[in-house]
């Protein structure tokens, strides 16, 4: 019975295995370099990107915190959210689906729009250049 | 032999349940879904045409956009209408459980200032008092005032 759980324990945990930050980074600039043959991503784009309003009210940084490798906390429930950088929380950016998740909903709130491969490639750039 | 096996079974089928005593376990979805940007907050709060109104507009809750994919919005929206209260429901197409009665008199209590200052923020932060909200736990023992 217990060697039985380990394996759908094991097995459980293999879609988590299946990505990690660098490899994300890597897809989202294939993906820009569709359109943009010298797309190169860059943490210092990413970190303009992360912190600027938009011009809406919100920028990302204002539930993950500037710089990001502390805990966050939403701008309007207070609650507070695990680093996001990947070196202070190893969880980040490890699951594809729930990282596009993410984007996702918070482009939406910050932008308005959805973001671009590129945009994401920048931000990962500079969320694993922050390592302490 | 085969009544035991089923007895064993059910026993441990038991275990977890018996391990949280009689708090309601946030499910693991609506925890992961919900619970990142605010407190899981225990389906009893809310009757189930509040939870209803909530889940039909997940796309602009309370001005961000919180949508599902389809699979945990029927889990979600099942847990919730399985395990929602019975009290009246707060006005409005948005409902929030800090304007139903029971709040305002479960919290009559706290001073006007805690609510603003920068520890709770917002009243939507249950976990800057009831230290174990993310586990469903509000018990007056895990309750601690911040300074």
């Amino acid at each position: 019975m217990n060697i039985f759980l380990l394996i759908m324990a094991a097995a459980l945990a293999l879609p988590a295995l299946a990505a990690d930050p660098a490899s994300l980074l890597a897809g989202y600039q294939a993906e820009a370099r569709k359109a943009d043959a010298a797309f190169a991503a860059s943490a210092r784009r990413g970190e303009h990107f992360f912190t600027a309003t938009h011009g809406g009210e919100w920028s990302c940084a204002s539930c993950h915190g500037n710089p990001p490798d502390g805990a966050g906390r939403h701008a309007k429930t207070g609650k507070t959210i695990a680093p996001l950088a990947p070196g202070a929380d190893p969880q980040r950016f490890t699951d594809a689906a729930r990282s596009e998740k993410w984007f996702g909903r918070n482009c939406k709130d910050v932008l308005g729009r959805v973001c671009t491969s590129a945009e994401k490639a920048d931000v990962l750039a500079f969320l694993l250049k922050r390592r302490s | 032999m085969r009544p035991v096996l089923l007895a064993a079974l059910l026993a441990l089928a038991a275990l977890p349940a018996a391990a949280d005593k009689p708090r309601l376990p946030p499910n693991p979805v609506y925890k992961a879904e919900c619970g990142s940007c605010h407190v899981a907050y225990p389906p009893r709060l809310l009757p189930a045409s509040s939870w209803q109104l909530l889940m039909q507009r997940l796309d602009r809750h309370f001005g961000t956009d919180a949508s599902l994919d389809a699979g945990a919005r029927e889990e979600i929206g099942r847990y919730l209408a399985a395990n929602a209260g019975r009290r009246e429901p707060p006005p409005g197409v948005e409902p929030r459980i800090t304007e139903t009665r029971w709040f305002a008199k479960e919290h009559r209590e706290v001073p006007a200032a805690l609510w603003k200052g920068t520890a709770v923020k917002s009243a939507a932060n249950c976990g800057a008092c009831h230290r174990r909200a993310d586990d469903g736990d509000y018990s007056e023992r895990t309750l601690r005032l911040p300074k």
